[in-house]
């Protein structure tokens, strides 16, 4: 019995989106949280790709349709997260960086 | 062409449309957002009242963008739930945006660091409007795909407004809202796929009629559920919520607690109700033990607060839980039970947003929110003390208000059903609610006056439209047919 390519690639889909999930869990750095992210994003965007394939011969569009309006949404949602920590860096290294603390306050 | 714009289903777009573009325009009048974002906010209302008069007339409206038929094109459909959400989001939301108006001047009016209020409420009109249109659209969708992107559009925005403030608190509160979001919308996403995969459509009600039970369907309601509940702050996916809502601005705590978390609820009510055939008992009694934990802790942890907008945010953690215990009641019949926590959604949401925008004022007034040193507001602020205090009744649920409504019809369905821990657990989670209510009420009520505080700094609109909320709230008790009417035109 031959293993369908659909079938490979639906799954790595699935692992990517687990693999992922346990990065997001697991790591405590914010940068490597946000990669999780986007590690988890890669895999539903395949596992999207392939059901375009799953019925027959004619590819269908609508989940590649999917997928392109998926990735400008998480392109935009990554923007936010990284934004978002560079200001907490900001703020909570303050201890650590005290010269950065009183340039700011004399701008 | 003035007669296709106001033709039957085209209103269908206008509470959707209309805040996008007022999101615009307050951004490029970003020297005064104030004033296109209060008649943006003013015109989405009307359009959203308009919405449910048509509704009313003429039944359920359905509009396929572009002219695009399913399953290419993209749908809106107003059923009853979906434009009672809408017109919920209208009251809240204009009373929110008055009160955001007076909230900005008041603080940009008190000269310290008069600059880093301008900024926040340049950015803050725009995210506003913009969330404001996320809501309705996500309310109106009949696509599931367009849910996600909605879902997102909403996440993205409330997480734009919950840093706004600025304090390092919320910028921690604001990253770990904005990575759960992400993850309950790609779980979502997920979930879509597998019911893409399966029923070969993105439209609900055509995958609802041709429900069957398959191993990728068990999985993309999972998916779909689990994603959902993130979002929705279930208990014990609550964690994320209370310093996001207790640390952001007074009107943002207001619009998060009282519109932002029903958004992802109403779906996972859809969803669920869909689904209700394939789910059995087994799932709703674990909504529902979800929904009682989240009642008892979400009400002691409220109780042993020290902050009142903390004590308001967990309070909301703990009314979540009345939005998911009627899962075991939907079992003779989705309808009546449909209507009980669609009452309670929308009372909970105008008194939440009330006894918010109430705790705002008092913060800006006091310069604090300590509850044990809160005594003697009641002089400095009567309107604000009465509005708080009246939130609070509909909260616990005491005659005549919409909380009491929502929970008589909880009850009764229960007694009628012969679920007698349900009965238990709404009576003592109602008293649990009185409890945290009177202490922060006691406190703010109490006549010691203040010295050197004299002189009353927050404009006169804050104080009345919470007031006006509050009092909406109350009204709910007398009105009840209204909203059921609408809430009954389905199909």
């Amino acid at each position: 019995m031959s293993v369908s390519p659909t079938f490979v690639y639906g799954l790595t889909g699935l692992f990517l989106f687990v693999v992922g999930l346990g990065g997001l869990i697991s790591c405590p750095q914010l940068l490597r949280k946000i990669l999780a992210v986007n590690i988890m994003v890669s895999g539903v965007f395949l596992f999207l790709v392939t059901i375009g394939y799953g019925h027959g011969v004619i590819i269908d569009p609508v989940p590649h349709a999917m997928v392109l309006t998926g990735i400008v949404v998480s392109v935009s949602g990554t923007a936010v997260a990284l934004a978002l920590a560079c200001r907490v860096h900001e703020t909570f290294n303050m201890s650590d960086l005290l010269k950065r603390r009183t340039r700011s306050n004399d701008r | 062409m003035m007669g296709l714009l106001l033709k039957n289903d085209c209103w269908l777009i206008w509470p959707f449309v209309l805040p996008l573009f007022g999101a615009l325009l307050s951004f490029l009048f970003k020297q005064r957002p104030r004033l296109p974002g209060l008649i943006v906010a003013l015109l989405t209302t009307l359009s959203s009242g308009v919405l449910a008069w048509k509704l009313v007339r003429h039944g359920v409206g359905r509009y396929d963008l572009g002219g695009w038929q399913p399953p290419l094109g993209i749908s809106l459909r107003g059923d009853g739930p979906a434009v009672l959400m809408v017109l919920m989001t209208a009251v809240t939301g204009l009373a929110i945006s008055i009160y955001a108006g007076g909230y900005f001047r008041s603080r940009i009016a008190k000269v310290e660091d008069e600059r880093r209020h301008i900024i926040q409420e340049r950015f803050f009109w725009p995210l506003w409007l913009l969330l404001w249109g996320a809501l309705n659209g996500l309310f109106l969708s009949a696509d599931i795909f367009n849910m996600y992107i909605t879902l997102e559009l909403v996440a993205l925005s409330s997480v734009g407004l919950t840093v706004l403030s600025g304090k390092p608190a919320s910028q921690v509160a604001g990253m770990r809202y904005l990575l759960v979001s992400i993850l309950g919308s790609l779980s979502f996403l997920l979930g879509v796929g597998f019911l893409y995969k399966a029923f070969g459509s993105l439209d609900l009600a055509t995958i609802q009629a041709a429900l069957s039970f398959s191993p990728p369907v068990a999985m993309a309601m999972a998916l779909i559920s689990v994603g959902l509940l993130l979002k929705s702050a279930l208990f014990p996916f609550h964690f994320w919520l209370p310093p996001a809502h207790a640390n952001a601005l007074a009107p943002v705590s207001a619009i998060l607690s009282g519109l932002v978390v029903k958004g992802s609820w109403y779906l996972f009510f859809r969803f669920w109700l869909g689904f209700l055939p394939l789910i059995g008992d087994g799932g709703n009694a674990v909504m529902a033990a979800l929904g009682g934990a989240a009642i008892i802790w979400g009400a002691f942890q409220a109780f042993s607060q020290q902050r009142l907008k903390m004590l308001v945010a967990y309070s909301t953690v703990a009314q979540i839980g009345y939005l998911f215990i009627i899962f075991p009641l939907t079992g003779a019949g989705a309808g009546p039970a449909a209507s009980a926590v669609f009452y309670f959604a929308i009372s909970h949401s105008c008194a939440k947003a009330a006894m918010f925008l109430a705790a705002g004022t008092i913060f800006l007034q006091m310069g604090h929110d300590r509850i044990r040193d809160l005594a003697g507001v009641r002089q400095l602020l009567p309107i604000t003390s009465f509005a708080f205090a009246l939130g609070g009744l509909s909260l616990m649920g005491l005659p005549p208000s919409g909380g009491f409504i929502a929970k008589y019809m909880y009850l009764s369905m229960a007694v009628s059903q012969d679920r007698w821990w349900l009965v238990l657990l709404i009576v003592i989670g109602s008293g649990l609610t009185a409890a945290y209510i009177f202490r922060a009420v006691s406190h703010i009520l109490s006549p010691k006056m203040v010295h050197g505080q004299g002189q009353v700094v927050v404009a006169p609109c804050m104080e009345w439209s919470a007031l006006a909320l509050a009092l909406v709230a109350i009204l709910l008790g007398f009105i009840a047919p209204l909203p059921l009417a609408l809430l009954g035109v389905t199909g």
